[in-house]
């Protein structure tokens, strides 16, 4: 087929492309991706019994916003990194911000507290399930934003994988945070951070290979 | 170099409100200026570059839909076609043809090459081994010119369907090119 043909046949009977269609993709894939997450994490966990209490404590809201900012950052990524040549402005900027702050808190708290208190901070009583729980429950979102990028036209493989993977991690983690009794600062800076990494790593990972159009 | 965004960018956003004229426009010219983007990135093997130049426009159009009116035009064509040229290379395993560099942007819009080559491989033949639910609708939508209506009429299909069997034919067709190299 020559060129002028196949220039033919792709406009001939062009349909009006649905503007919406990208936002649904994203709404569907994020909606079905959270019920699952948390249906995994009230049955499997459950949320915390004295979560009530918690809602007073400042440092419960600093993980929630923590959790969601990253979330939202992830999510302007992921829209940006699968349109081709959109430029990422401040994203890097607005996606490091949170975590420097919860550094510069931790770092705070490790000063104020007593040297032998500060292994308890960081280690809390769950580091070594956190990390685990997090990639766990980023899974549904992980596969549900693989699919919404697939609809879009990812050039970076690698760092659209990465997105993806970054968005369900933060999924996870705000997920988790109905479960997870943890509220000092340096655990959350350590653990949490490294949770939402490992399906960040694996994005990165896998992206070339599963997002390739 | 402007004037060609400017041009280009009006004709593709009518495109996509479904001007299907000046989506032909756009299409036309679009590969006449990717013919010159590419050959100057492929000195040493001009004729596989007829071969991109279709790939590209299929791409452009498959994944029409995350051009953003409100970006450069210019940006996003020349992303796209990068993308489709490396893609092309890791296939090919021939990443020392790249001897020009890829990252001006500009460029992409700045040769025009109407002169196009025969290309090496037959679109018309890849679309025929599609499977007939999608092979039908795209040869009666896109090569006879029927509409949508039509279409669902002769194939007994939806309307809706017609339409998602023709968008999956064209990613498949795609698809094909990419795998058969």
């Amino acid at each position: 087929m020559r060129t002028e043909d196949l220039v033919t046949m792709l406009a001939t009977g062009a349909l009006p492309v649905d503007s919406g269609a990208q936002a649904r993709r994203w709404t569907i894939a994020l909606a079905a991706g959270a019920a699952v997450a948390t249906l995994m994490m009230a049955t499997l966990l459950g949320v915390r019994p004295n979560l009530a209490e918690d809602v007073t404590v400042p440092m419960f809201w600093i993980k929630f916003g923590f959790a969601a900012w990253l979330f939202l950052g992830a999510f302007a990524a992921s829209s940006r990194v699968g349109r081709p040549g959109a430029p990422f402005g401040r994203l890097p900027a607005a996606l490091a911000a949170p975590v420097i702050a919860m550094w510069v808190l931790a770092a705070v708290a490790l000063a104020n507290a007593a040297p032998a208190e500060r292994e308890a901070l960081v280690l809390g009583q769950t580091w070594a399930e956190c990390p685990w729980r997090i990639a766990a429950f980023s899974a549904p979102v992980f596969i549900a934003a693989l699919w919404a990028m697939k609809g879009l036209a990812p050039t970076r493989l690698r760092l659209a994988g990465a997105a993806a993977g970054l968005l369900a991690g933060a999924a996870g983690a705000f997920v988790y945070t109905f479960h997870c009794p943890e509220l000092a600062a340096p655990f959350l800076g350590v653990w949490y951070v490294l949770g939402m990494l490992i399906p960040t790593a694996v994005g990165a990972l896998i992206g070339p290979r599963v997002l390739r159009w | 170099m402007s004037a060609s965004e400017d041009r280009l960018k009006n004709l593709l956003v009518r495109g996509l409100a479904g001007d299907a004229t000046a989506y032909h426009g756009f299409l036309k010219d679009l590969s006449a200026l990717l013919r010159g983007f590419l050959k100057k990135r492929l000195p040493r093997t001009p004729d596989e570059v007829e071969d991109l130049v279709q790939e590209t426009l299929l791409a452009i159009h498959n994944q029409r839909h995350t051009f953003d009116a409100s970006q450069p035009l210019t940006a996003w064509v020349h992303a796209i076609a990068k993308y489709k040229l490396i893609d092309s290379f890791r296939r090919r395993a021939r990443s020392d043809l790249l001897t020009e560099p890829l990252d001006d942007a500009l460029e992409v819009l700045s040769t025009n090459d109407a002169d196009a080559a025969e290309a090496r491989r037959d679109i018309a033949k890849l679309l025929d081994g599609l499977p007939e639910r999608q092979r039908l609708p795209i040869a009666y939508m896109k090569i006879e010119g029927l509409s949508v209506i039509e279409t669902a009429r002769r194939t007994g299909m939806s309307e809706s369907a017609v339409k998602v069997a023709v968008h999956r034919g064209l990613k498949a067709l795609a698809a094909k090119i990419r795998n058969e190299t």
